[in-house]
């Protein structure tokens, strides 16, 4: 193995290269990448980088710790635009890169309102350079409403960055239950509480059918029954596509994603890490038929680290399993989940889903846990993510429920009782 | 080897709790207990992995 081709240069892409370079690979290393920037970090990016007044750089590494440390030759700015998997050969601008192993990590796109490309005022959120201009537009002076549509994760956290800077705020969602594939119908209602409770206006089951405008700039939107809303900032939230199109005519699956199999190869020397990819995952393959393609962020690190380590050394390859895990922060608070929504068995094990929190509910498929989800409990979700990751039983996960209910009473008793001393 | 946090940068998001449980704890606050200075015999690659998967960076090795 004498070159490895790093072709997204993000988080799964860096954590590639930092992975080979650590276990001690000497080959050629090269990460090629589509923006200018070097890799950034992108959660901050519909939170604090949107909030906070003063704001913290969201690159992840300097410019020298890669000619420098890593040794690794970084290609941005031009996107790679083909893949010929029987020569080993990857098309950037006007070279041709050969590769002994790949690492595809091209991540996502944002899904975008067709015909609004060109209206000012209309955001999405995935680059840097998108939450830039984001942030302009809602600490503008005569920005007063904020509509967003899609009552997903990112739309969500935009739209409580609104109510933080006194915006009017209104989430716009085509389903009736926000969130319902991610988190399940019920966990879909309990968030929304807490947009509520917060002072968003959330309407569900609406469609937008048109996006209007005046003078190139956004002032409003159609709905399905006709009815026109104003706003001065509007946020498309509807999701994002895997960044596959430069892999047409490669011979490589796609659907969803790149598809690979269980280690993430997606053809002889090829591995998928990140967004972009969809594996079987092991872990759940017995309550959850086929292949998963997650957006987040640990899942994007960690892959990114063995895909490099299959693709330098292909014979060594063993099956990659991970119980999911995302956060998000909304309003003062942070919703967690780990593991899979499968199944509609959820168990509320603390406090109270209602109101939207705090609360921690747990996920049932078949007889195991599958999934577990906290709002404001920040010292539940993990410790269930070992259980679903140890394919423990549903008792298990009541088990430590209980006896993590003993423990905060507990604890509760001895503040009070030190309250009173 | 010794394990240092940023506390600035952890917002107590528990992954490296949930790969090395004995080493490191989310209270119910958020706020993360670290039950060892060093890292303990025989827990080297889950703090590594926990080092690793922390969302914010906040966990280096020191002595590595
Ligand atoms: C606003 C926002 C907030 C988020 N918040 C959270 C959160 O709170 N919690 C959480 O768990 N996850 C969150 N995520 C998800 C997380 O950031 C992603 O899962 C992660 O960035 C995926 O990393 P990646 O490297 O796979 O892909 P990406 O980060 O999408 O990067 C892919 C890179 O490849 C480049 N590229 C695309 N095509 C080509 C090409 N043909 N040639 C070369 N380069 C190409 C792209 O320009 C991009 O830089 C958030 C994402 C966004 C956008
Ligand atoms: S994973 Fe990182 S941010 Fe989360 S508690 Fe551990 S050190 Fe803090």
């Amino acid at each position: 193995m004498t070159h490895l081709v790093v072709v997204g240069a993000s988080l799964a892409g860096l954590r590639a290269v930092e992975a080979v370079r650590r276990d001690g690979f000497d080959g050629d290393v090269t990460l090629v990448g589509a923006e200018e920037h070097l890799p950034y970090d992108r959660p901050p990016l519909s939170k604090e980088y949107l909030s906070a007044d003063e704001i913290a750089d969201p690159r992840y590494r300097e410019e020298e710790t890669f000619a420098g440390d890593l040794d690794v030759e970084l290609v941005l700015g031009t996107p790679a635009t083909a893949l010929d998997s029987a020569a080993r050969t990857v098309a950037v601008g006007e070279r041709t890169l050969s590769y002994d192993g790949l690492v595809i990590a091209t991540g996502a796109h944002a899904r975008v309102l067709p015909g609004t490309e060109d209206i000012a005022g209309v955001h999405t959120v995935r680059t840097l350079d998108d939450a830039i201009a984001l942030r302009a537009a809602l600490r503008a002076e005569h920005a007063r409403r904020l509509t967003v549509v899609g009552a997903g994760f990112i739309g969500s956290e935009v739209a409580a960055v609104g109510r933080k800077l006194g915006l009017e705020v209104t989430i716009l969602e085509a389903l009736e239950t926000p969130l319902a594939r991610a988190v399940g119908e019920r966990m879909g209602r309990a968030l929304t509480h807490l947009h509520r409770r917060h002072g968003t206006e959330v309407r569900t089951g609406v469609a937008v059918e048109e996006v209007l405008a005046e003078n190139g700039h956004v002032r409003g939107v159609r709905l399905g029954d006709g009815t026109e809303m104003a706003t001065d900032v509007l946020v498309v939230g509807i999701g994002a596509r895997p960044a596959t199109e430069w892999l047409e005519g490669s011979g490589l699956t796609i659907d969803d994603g790149v598809v690979a199999d269980e280690t993430l190869a997606a053809a002889p020397g090829v591995y998928v890490a990140g967004d972009v990819a969809r594996w079987p995952n092991a872990l759940f393959t017995d309550v959850a038929e086929g292949t998963m393609r997650l957006e987040h962020w640990t899942s994007a690190a960690d892959q990114g680290g063995r895909a490099a380590r299959h693709a330098v050394d292909p014979a060594a390859a063993t099956p990659y399993e991970t119980v999911p895990y995302f956060w998000s922060d909304w309003y003062d608070g942070r919703v967690q989940f780990v593991g899979i929504a499968a199944g509609e068995d959820i168990e509320v094990v603390a406090g109270d889903d209602a109101q939207g929190g705090p609360f921690t509910a747990i996920y049932r498929a078949g007889d195991r846990i599958v999934g577990a989800l906290a709002v404001d409990m920040p010292a539940e979700v993990m410790k269930y993510r070992r259980l679903i990751g140890g394919r423990k039983t549903w008792d298990d996960a009541l088990e430590l429920a209980e006896q993590r209910r003993r423990q905060r009473e507990e604890k509760a008793r001895q503040r009070a009782e030190g309250a009173c001393t | 080897m010794k394990i240092n946090v940023d506390w600035d940068r952890c917002t107590g998001m528990g992954m490296c709790e949930s790969l090395a449980p004995d080493v490191f704890e989310v209270d119910d606050d958020g706020s993360l207990i670290v039950h060892a200075e060093e890292v303990p015999e025989g827990m080297e690659s889950d703090v590594r992995e926990a080092v690793a998967a922390c969302p914010t960076e906040a966990l280096s090795l020191e002595g590595e």
